[in-house]
């Protein structure tokens, strides 16, 4: 009878750890700027299609663990990154792997947008061009295409394709940054508070946007805004000092968080 | 009493209000410092520019006004056969007198009673005390020289006292002003204020004056010379300037000069573009902090050596060194030991000037480039670009304008070089295209024609404020267009 449940309890657990697939693996995951630690033995793993926010106060460390998924903490001087973070089970930190692939993979979209000063069309053909994912001009313009419907961008500017992209308005560009990340067909996109820039017209865009995206991709995303988060996310992680306080379901971080820590952030007490 | 004695009272006056200002400002507030307008350093200060300022002007009307009206008094005591002369010997004349009523004060009365007398003695009387004179004076000279001497002697006295009275009635007035709501500080900072804007407005009346000194000169040559040969003619063969000849006799040709600068400045830019350009991208894009923590002050020093040392290193090393070479090349090829690349030749002149230029090119660029916002880069290499993708697809591009802008400040000064042309690429004024020969440039020119006796009525000496007037032009909208593209290309990133 103990025998028999113990084994159901361990089946149902088996099923539960099934479901689940991981895209990404941070394990033990530190990093130094310097001689300063910005992370402390970090363990969170990234769920596939699914979006994962991040939380915390700042300068707690969300940008910091959110670049070393795709090692864009190597273009920053005396940034160390220590343990382990796997991209489909491959540890995208092992000598062998390219990091420009791994990018092509992971793509980013940043706090301020970043568009180049280049004409729209320009500005989605640059990732696909690098990589070379199109061989013909007809090829570019559907990649083009579709990477400005799925940014929600296409109706808004398919008859100025050639016009500046810095011409754009804020929320415009961070939806042409997203086009831009799109176009490489990346499996995973990181956002680093991508609507603190904007206005809540353009917000509200925006997180629509991501939730269409989570169908195709996989997103981290770190936010401020909790509203953000609650609205958006599937997964919540929350951060604090350096530390991962806990991560688990949105919905039951916003009702029910686990720690002291979590509660007192969600309801406003610091941060 | 000189007028260094007279500066060195005014300034202990000024001191002397300073301290009064600031005492009386004290015992004005009486403990309680928050009642006064400004703090009390202010109340003196505005009591020591009281002081100052009304004495300075004081003493620099009668420097600039007394030599004037005394001048002009003795002159028009000379005999009228004097007067009628020419303007030039009317000068020499007085400043003759000058000569002799400065030797006076080192007479003994006695002396000055002989030479009042005796003119001719004085020659020899004064010359003995250290005074030469040109000529032996005429009598109505010493006459002129006693009263010169005289006058000076009154003006200074004078001088003295007026110089004295302003300062002191400045210092008195101000002193009595002080009052706890007087608004010192305001009061001074207006003051100095005008003091900045008087400096910088120095600046640049002296640019409007040189400018119109240029064209004055200019218009004179353009008098003689018609300005359509000037600008189009195609021979230099200005010729020697007949003495007191006014006519044109030479050619006076740009064009071959403009050739020259261009194609020197054409071959600097060769050299000094990719390397500085290259030297740049590395500083800014690949360099650690610590190397260019070393290498940009060592780059900007190598800046800062004189232009004329390039060009020894030109004359003495870099052109010997071509024509060698060239000899070599030649004899390998055909036999003839017959060195095709002249010592002084615009390859030299080019080259090295190319070299002088690349801390130029590679500074501002790196300057660009490194103000290139980081999040476009950040957004180049998230998308998997590489460091040099990135450079090359979206660094450079972005800092692009800024570059040209750089590179046009950098081509007016291979334009407006002058030591290194005048050593390493020769005074033949031609019109070819064999980078091996010499060519000669404006600025050469220009040198040429002012080295030399000059005489300033001469095409051939006024053709250089034209050329002068020209490069000031051609490099003036150079910069301007410059500044105007790397101004609209910073407000991008702004
Ligand atoms: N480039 C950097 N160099 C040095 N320290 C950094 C750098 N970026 C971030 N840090 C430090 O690391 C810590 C975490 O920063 P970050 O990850 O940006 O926080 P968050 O995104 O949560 O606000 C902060 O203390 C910050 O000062
Ligand atoms: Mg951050």
């Amino acid at each position: 009878m103990n025998i028999l449940s113990e084994a159901a309890v361990e089946k149902a657990l088996d099923k539960k750890m099934n479901d689940v697939s991981y895209k990404m693996i941070g394990q033990d995951v530190s990093v130094y700027y310097g001689d300063k630690r910005a992370l402390y033995d970090v363990n969170l793993n990234v769920r596939e299609n699914t979006v994962t926010a991040l939380i915390g106060p700042s300068g707690c460390g969300k940008s910091t663990f959110l670049r070393t998924l795709n090692r864009m903490n190597d273009t920053i001087d005396g940034c160390r990154v220590t343990g382990r973070i796997a991209l489909d089970g491959d540890d995208i930190y092992d000598p062998s792997i390219d990091v420009v692939e791994l990018r092509a993979r992971v793509g980013m979209v940043f706090q301020k947008p970043n568009p180049f000063p280049k004409s729209i069309y320009e500005n989605v053909a640059y990732g696909p061009r690098i990589h070379g994912l199109a061989r013909t001009r007809a090829e570019m313009d559907a990649i083009v295409e579709k990477s400005l419907q799925r940014a929600g961008l296409w109706n808004e500017v398919k008859d100025r394709l050639q016009e500046s992209g810095t011409g754009l308005s804020g929320g415009q560009q961070q939806r042409l940054c997203i086009a831009r990340a799109v176009a490489v067909s990346p499996e995973v996109i990181l956002m680093d508070e991508p609507c603190s820039a904007l206005d809540p017209i353009a917000t509200a865009r925006v997180e629509e946007l991501i939730h269409e995206l989570r169908a195709n991709f996989t997103i981290v995303i770190v936010t401020h805004s909790m509203q953000q988060a609650a609205r958006v996310s599937q997964r919540t992680a929350m951060f604090h000092l350096g530390q991962l306080v806990e991560e688990n379901d949105t919905d039951k971080i916003f009702t029910n968080p686990d720690d002291q820590r979590t509660q007192d952030y969600i309801m406003g007490r610091f941060g | 009493m000189s007028i260094s004695l007279l500066l060195l009272l005014v300034a202990a006056i000024g001191v002397t209000g300073y301290v009064g200002g600031n005492r009386r400002a004290q015992a004005l507030a009486g403990g309680r410092l928050s009642s006064l307008h400004s703090r009390p350093g202010y109340y003196g200060s505005l009591v020591a520019i009281w002081a100052l300022l009304p004495a300075i002007a004081v003493l620099l009307v009668w420097i600039v006004a007394s030599p004037v009206y005394i001048g002009s008094t003795i002159r028009s005591g000379f005999p009228e056969a004097v007067q009628a002369e020419p303007q030039a010997t009317q000068n020499l004349n007085y400043n003759m007198v000058g000569a002799i009523a400065r030797g006076l004060k080192l007479l003994t009365p006695e002396e000055r009673a002989t030479i009042s007398a005796d003119a001719a003695a004085a020659r020899a009387l004064l010359s003995s005390k250290g005074v030469p004179l040109a000529a032996d004076p005429a009598p109505y000279m010493v006459e002129a020289a006693q009263n010169l001497d005289r006058m000076t002697t009154t003006s200074r006295m004078i001088v003295t006292v007026l110089v004295l009275a302003a300062a002191l009635a400045g210092a008195v007035v101000a002193y009595r002003s002080v009052a706890p709501r007087l608004r010192a500080r305001n009061r001074v900072e207006g003051v100095m204020l005008a003091g900045l804007v008087g400096a910088s407005s120095i600046a640049i009346l002296t640019t409007i004056g040189i400018v119109a000194s240029m064209l004055t000169e200019a218009v004179h040559f353009f008098s003689m010379v018609p300005a359509w040969e000037f600008f189009f003619g195609t021979v230099w063969d200005p010729r020697f300037a007949a003495a007191g000849a006014t006519d044109s006799s030479g050619q006076f040709g740009l064009i071959p000069l403009l050739a020259g600068t261009l194609y020197i400045g054409f071959v600097a830019m060769l050299v000094a573009v990719p390397v500085g350009l290259f030297a740049a991208i590395y500083m800014a894009e690949y360099a650690s902090s610590h190397f260019r923590s070393v290498a940009k002050p060592l780059i900007e020093v190598l800046a800062g050596i004189p232009t004329i040392v390039y060009g020894f290193f030109a004359l003495a090393s870099v052109g010997p060194f071509l024509r060698d070479i060239s000899a070599q090349l030649n004899g390998l090829a055909t036999g003839s030991y017959a060195s095709f690349i002249q010592a002084q030749s615009v390859l030299t002149a080019g080259f090295v000037m190319g070299i002088m230029l690349i801390p130029y090119v590679s500074s501002l660029s790196d300057d660009i480039i490194t103000a290139v916002p980081r999040a476009l880069r950040d957004g180049s290499l998230g998308l998997g670009a590489t460091r040099s993708e990135t450079i090359k697809r979206v660094v450079l591009p972005a800092a692009l304008p800024g570059i040209v802008g750089a590179l046009l400040m950098t081509a007016s000064r291979a334009i407006g070089e002058t030591m290194i042309v005048v050593l390493a690429a020769g005074v033949a004024a031609r019109m070819q295209l064999n980078p091996f020969e010499p060519m000669t440039t404006v600025t050469v020119k220009i040198v040429n024609q002012l080295t030399g006796d000059l005489e300033f009525t001469s095409p051939q000496t006024l053709v250089a404020f034209a050329l002068g007037i020209t490069l000031f032009f051609i490099t003036l909208c150079l910069n301007i267009y410059a500044l105007y593209i790397v101004r609209k290309y910073r407000e991008q990133y702004e």
